[in-house]
This record gives structure tokens, sequence and C-alpha cells, in this order.
């Protein structure tokens, strides 16, 4: 993992992005233990069309937080990109390095302001895992909508949650 | 109206009161006038009642069918254009979804542009907005135009030239409190609420001189009685005085300074009760396992007074909402007769899918029935007690937590949405603009940070099974809470309704359609397809001794967020569904005003 877009980040987020990535790798080394695959290809759908956690996961966090302007199931709007081509063109560092610090665009035409979202639990600790479901819609190996079928949460995922999440949620 | 204007005084500072005092005739003498006049439309909602209705009728039932197009204007603006224009003397007033441009039109000179106003946003406001930069529309009173821009900013415009006189900050758009709604003036006052529940804002409701545009009060939704201007003992619930800092206890700790409850829709009022009246918005975060308790004041009605804004009676529908049924749809004033007794009502067609008629001076619930057969998270509301009788099975909080709870109807879109709905005196009928929408909910743990996201839930929705269609345009009798009428839409209907002395109800749909049906009936009479869905709301006025129909269509929104993209495919619940197809097969974005008339 690229440290560059994480040396922005506080250092509060620092250690809570270091516990979910690392839960984030264990869970895909038990499918898959060559990691340029994973990172090429950080998903795993069934011949059943049955998606893994994280999929699953980046499928219900996009759609509470990023659909607003990046469109339902990654298709964009006319506030921001669609995400299923950006992802054929971006790496998963430039993708990290937007999402963490934001970024504008501005044209004669528009101005384009994306947030920067290191500071947000909801956001940065599920990062992987929304990169995961983006890259599958990118990628073509799911469709839109609601994935029909998902694997469980994993344990990991659920004691990664709640290192990260801590108690920020809410008083 | 100088005993008005002294009693007015005395709850307000001296220096205040005399800077309202003006010696032409007030905002309210000249609204309450205005209000009368149907060859004007000079309120968001047509009058204070919120009616929506004109006695205009030289177009009626008959000659409808002969309707053309008159003339249009393009907005200029992309995204979902709500609300609709604003009509006074020669001129027309409307504003557009963000950046929020206002348009003073002269209909004298074919709809010349006057004046155009354009605020200096920051773009960081887009990605606050929930459910698309939408705006409701402008007000207008004592000469000026308000808007309530996207960054909470309320603004006062010249009617004659645009120029600011003043602005008020109504928000820190910063922590994701933003403004769509369109303000009320009421006497000397501006009325404004607040948007922002999926960023845990709390709702509020604040009077603005509209001279000076110094705050004359404000009222939260939620926290202790002097923020919400509750008197314990003296405002009542159901005919039952409340105890002190009711609010608080309903809530976990200090969780109801983040409890949304916001009060983005709209806002009528009484002048001879003095009441003004509005619902509150959804109770933050969407996972409801996260806030136990009531969540008091969010789901609730409000009838304040309207120069202190202290609250003489509230019901709160749906406490601990479990579904996003937020209660800020219109509130209309009625006086109409409940078993052989003349009553002042208050009509609310709930986003929960329960029509509710009140009594407008006690707060007296009379009658709660479904409105869209459909609804099923609760049997019934029980009239005593208020409490709707939930159905288990369809309750995210008692399936919890990553949890997929399917079939709820309705939606969180609600049976119905902002969208207003009209009321004819002359068929004593209301008009109702609604979706026909069911949905999976899936509640997750979420964190608050300000400013960023406060959702806690992903949504999947769909049309109720065995149907095939997403809307109906009804006419409700709300002294029985019976459907009169019901036209299936393919798609949720999202536009504001007008009914009129001709006997015709006009509403827009989502492909775009401006429709005409008989009052009496629902018999389609007339429909134009204009260049985009239609999420507007109809007026009507004269120019010229001509009767005018006027919508904004401009696809967006929720509606058009969830709906154009979000219901296609072959996600659950739609492969059974052959005939449904895309929104976006049928029309795309871009705002214009169309405007009807018969032929000379």
């Amino acid at each position: 993992m690229n440290m560059r877009y994480l040396r922005r980040v506080n250092v509060t987020f620092f250690t809570a992005f270091t516990i979910i990535s690392l839960g984030g790798i264990s869970a895909s080394s038990a499918q898959d233990s060559n990691a340029s695959t994973t990172e090429d290809k950080p998903y795993h759908i069934d011949a059943d069309g049955t998606t893994d956690w994280p999929v699953f996961n980046g499928y219900r966090r996009y759609h509470a937080i990023c659909h607003t302007c990046h469109g339902p199931d990654g298709l964009g709007s006319s506030f921001a990109p669609n995400l299923t081509e950006s992802l054929k063109h971006m790496t998963k560092d430039q993708f990290l390095d937007v999402v963490v610090n934001g970024r504008t665009n501005v044209s004669t035409s528009a101005e384009k302001r994306m947030p920067a979202l290191g500071t947000d639990l909801n956001v940065m600790c599920y990062i992987d895992d929304i990169y995961a479901y983006l890259k599958a819609r990118s990628d073509g190996a799911i469709g839109r909508g609601r994935p029909p079928k998902h694997a469980s949460k994993p344990q990991e995922a659920a004691e990664a949650e709640a290192a990260c999440m801590g108690s920020g949620t809410g008083q | 109206m100088a005993r008005l204007w002294l009693s007015t005084g005395i709850s307000m500072s001296l220096a205040l009161a005399l800077a309202s005092w003006s010696p032409v005739a007030s905002a309210n003498d000249e609204l309450l006038k205005l209000e009368k006049d149907p060859h004007q439309w000079t309120q968001p909602a047509g009058n204070y009642a919120n009616t929506r209705y004109s006695k205009l009728d030289q177009i009626t039932n008959k000659n409808v069918k002969n309707l053309q197009v008159a003339w249009t204007f393009s907005t200029g603006v992309l995204r979902g254009h709500e609300g609709g224009p604003l009509v006074i003397g020669n001129m027309m007033y409307l504003s557009t979804p963000f950046p929020n441009i206002v348009y003073a039109l002269d209909l004298d000179k074919n709809g010349q542009i006057v004046w155009k106003y354009e605020p200096k946003q920051d773009p960081n406001v887009i990605p606050v907005m929930c459910c698309d930069t939408v705006n409701r529309g402008v007000a207008y009173g004592d000469g000026m135009i308000f808007l309530h821009q996207a960054d909470a900013k309320l603004v006062a415009l010249d009617a004659k030239t645009g120029k600011v006189a003043w602005t008020a900050d109504d928000g820190d758009a910063t922590k994701g409190e933003t403004g769509t709604s369109a303000p009320l003036v009421v006497k000397h006052m501006v009325l404004v609420g607040n948007s922002g529940g999926e960023f845990g804002v709390r709702g509020k409701v604040t009077a603005y001189d509209t001279k000076s545009g110094k705050q004359v009060w404000r009222a939260y939704s939620m926290g202790p009685d002097s923020d919400t201007l509750i008197e314990p003992g003296k405002t009542t619930n159901l005919g039952k005085p409340i105890e002190a800092d009711e609010s608080l206890k309903t809530w976990k700790g200090d969780q109801w300074k983040i409890g949304g409850g916001t009060t983005w829709g709209w806002i009528s009022y009484d002048p001879e009760l003095n009441l003004i009246y509005y619902g509150t918005g959804n109770p933050s975060t969407w996972n409801p396992a996260q806030r136990p308790g009531d969540n008091k004041w969010s789901m609730t009605i409000f009838a304040r007074d309207a120069d202190s804004g202290k609250a003489k009676w509230l019901y709160q529908m749906t406490p601990h909402d479990e579904w996003d049924y937020d209660g800020v749809n219109e509130m209309i004033l009625t006086d109409e007769k409940i078993d052989g007794k003349e009553r002042k009502l208050l009509v609310h067609f709930d986003r929960n899918g329960f029509g509710y008629t009140l009594d407008r001076e006690s707060g007296e619930l009379l009658v709660a029935d479904k409105y869209d057969p459909a609804v099923n998270w609760a049997t019934k509301i029980d009239i005593k007690t208020g409490l709707p009788d939930r159905v288990k099975k369809y309750s995210t909080e008692a399936n919890g937590e990553d949890n997929n709870t399917q079939g709820v109807c309705p939606a969180a879109l609600g049976s119905k949405d902002q969208q207003p709905s009209a009321y004819s005196p002359k068929t004593g009928l209301f008009y109702v603009p609604t979706n026909h929408v069911c949905m999976d909910y899936e509640p997750f743990k979420v964190a608050y940070t300000a400013g960023q996201p406060y959702v806690g839930a992903t949504l999947s929705m769909y049309p109720p099974k065995g149907d095939d269609h997403l809307g109906n345009f009804i006419a409700w009798d709300a002294t029985k809470g019976k459907i009169k009428w019901s036209i299936p839409e393919q798609f949720s209907v999202w536009s504001g309704a007008l009914a009129t002395a001709g006997n015709v109800v006009f509403y827009g749909t989502l492909e775009g359609y401006l429709k005409a049906v008989d009052a009496e009936t629902g018999k389609e009479l007339y429909r134009f397809k204009t260049p985009s869905g239609i999420i507007g709301n109809v007026n009507t006025y004269t120019h010229n001794g001509k009767q005018y129909i006027a919508i904004l269509s401009g696809l967006g929104g929720w509606a058009g967020i969830g709906m154009a993209a979000g219901l296609t495919g072959d996600t659950e619940g739609l492969g059974a569904v052959g005939a449904y197809k895309s929104l976006s097969q049928y029309t795309q974005l871009g705002g214009t005003l169309t405007v009807f008339a018969l032929p000379d």
C-alpha cells in the first residue's frame, strides 16, 4: 500500500486506516494468495452471482454517501463522473488520493468539487470495500442495483469495523 | 391592524418594532389582500392555507382540451426543478436549482428578463445536498423577493431591481445545513426552515424581519424547551399538556444535538388564529438502533404562534422513525363539516402513508387513514393516542443492523413526498400526487462527522407486489379518510397539483406530461409533453384578462436520482414487472418553464 496519501491523513485516521487495511488483506488472502491479482481484481464473485462481503459492503456504503453526486450504481451524474468509467483508467492509489484529499475541476462551463473525505469514518473505514465494489462494477463483474446474494459478514470485518468506527457513532 | 402591531411590539424589542414599522400597508395587509386575488399567484402554495386552489374559471373541464402552449422559457440550469413561479402584477419570478438563479420576467413584454440574480455560492455545498440541489421557489413580501439559497443564506432582493437588500446566514453549510425550501412571509417576518437531516443537522424554523433581516425568533425541533419554544404545561400534545423538557427525555445523551428533524417542507398560516403550521423531518441517523427513544420532536406537526414562535400544540406522527418517513409535507387548512359540525381543519398527507385530519385550533386528531392501500408498516393509527399500530415484520429496528428488512410500504420516499396537494372547496376533495413504491431497508452502523453524510442505511425501491406502476394521482375525502378516485401513473407523481374553479385539476408527471383531469371524476381531459420530467408545481394567473397555466419541467430531485437510474435493470422485484423501463428512456435533464392558454 502506497504511503503517499496516508501522510496527509491525521494520526488518528492513520491508525484506523491501518487496522482496516490489515483486516482487508487477511480476509482476501484467505481466498487468494496472489497479491497482484488481488490488486487488479479486489473482489470475488461466485459463478451463481454471490458476491464477497467487501463488494456487498462497498455497495451499501457507496449508496449511503457517494451516490448523491456519482449517481446510483457508480454511473455518474451532471455533478460528478461515472466511476465505472473512471476506474478503467485510475489506479487504486489515485482513487484513494482523490477520496482522501478531494479535487477541484474548474472549466469555463462548470466548477466541480470532490470533497475531501479523509476524516469521514463512514468512508475511510470501508474504503477498500467501496473500491472493490466500484472496481467490480467497472469490470462488469456485477450489474446494477443491490447484489442479489452476498457472503455473510466475516468476523474479521466486524472486528475491523468496531476498531475503526470506535466511539464515533454519536454521543 | 394597529392592534396586531401593538401586540407584536410587546414581544419584540422596541428597536425592531420601529425598524419594521412602515407608513404604507404592511406585508401582512398586502399579502392577505393579494392571496384573495386569483389573477395573481403571490405565494408558493397559492395562499396561506396552502390549498393551491384558484377561482379562475376561463379554463374549464369543457374547454381544457383546446389548451395550447403560449410561450416557453429555458432556465439554463440542469437538475431538478421543484417549486414554481410567482406572479405579482405584470411580473413573474422564478428560481432554479443550484446555483439558484432568480429571474424576474415582464409579462407585458413577452417575458423579457427584467433582472437576473445569480448568487456566488461555494460548490462544496453540492455534495451536502442529499436529494439533488433543488429549490422550491421564492416568496414575495414588502416589495422584496426572498430566496433561500442552497448554502443556507436567506437573501432579500428588491423586486423591481433584483438588488440585494440584506442577507441572513440561516445555517452553516460546511456542517451540512442547507436550504431548499420556499420561505413564507407572515406579517413583518419571513419564515424559513432548514435541510440536512442526512447530515445530523438539528431542525429549526427561523423568523427574520422582512426589512432588516434581523432574527425575530427561532424554534428548534428538539432540545430543551428554551430551544423548542415549548411551554411546559401549556403547549399540548393531542390535548394533553407537555412536560418540561420532554424532548430531552426521548434521546440518548446528547444525540438530540445531531438529531435531524429538519423543516424543509412547506409552512402554512391561519391569520385568524395567528398560528403557523409545518412538519419536522426524520431523526438522524437512518439506523434506528443507534438512536433509542421516541426522538421527539422529529416527525411532528407543529402549530406555533406566528409572533413569538411559541408552540401551541404538536403531534408526533411516527415516534422513533425506522424508515425515513419525514413529516414535512404540506399542512392544508380548510373549513369543513365533520359529523355535522363545522370544523377548522388541518389536512396532512404524511410520508408514512397516512392522511391525517386534525382540528387546527386544538390539535385534536380526527381522522387518520391510509391514502395508499399498499401501506403495510402499520395497520392503523389509534385516534386517541395518535400512535401507529406497527407491524413487527417491517420494523428495521427489530430486524436490526446489517439485516435487510424487505417489502416495506411505502418506501422512504413516502406515499407522498414534498410535492404539494391541492384542495377544491367546490368539490370538497383533496387532489394528491402520490408515490406507489415499496422498499428493502438495511440499516448499518454509522459515525457522525460534522459536514459528512450521516445516513446509515441502504435502500432498494420497487413497485408494490403485483403492481406495475409507481405512482397514483388520487382524490381524497379528508372528512371520511376515503379515496374517491385514483389514477394509476407509470412513475411517482412528483409534481404539485392545482385545482381550479373551472373544475379542472392539473398535475405533472415524471415522463414530462402536464395533465388536466376532471375535478369530479378524474377523467383525463388534456396532456402535453414538456421538454423534461416534471417535479415542479402547477400554478395559474391571468394577464390582460386571459387565464394561463404555468409549470416548470426539469427532471431531478429524489425522484430523479433514485428513480431515473436506481429502479432499473435486474434488481429484485422488478424482474416480474416486464413493463417497467428506466425513466431515462423517456426524458432527460433540463429546466424549462412552459405556459399554456386557450387559443384566442
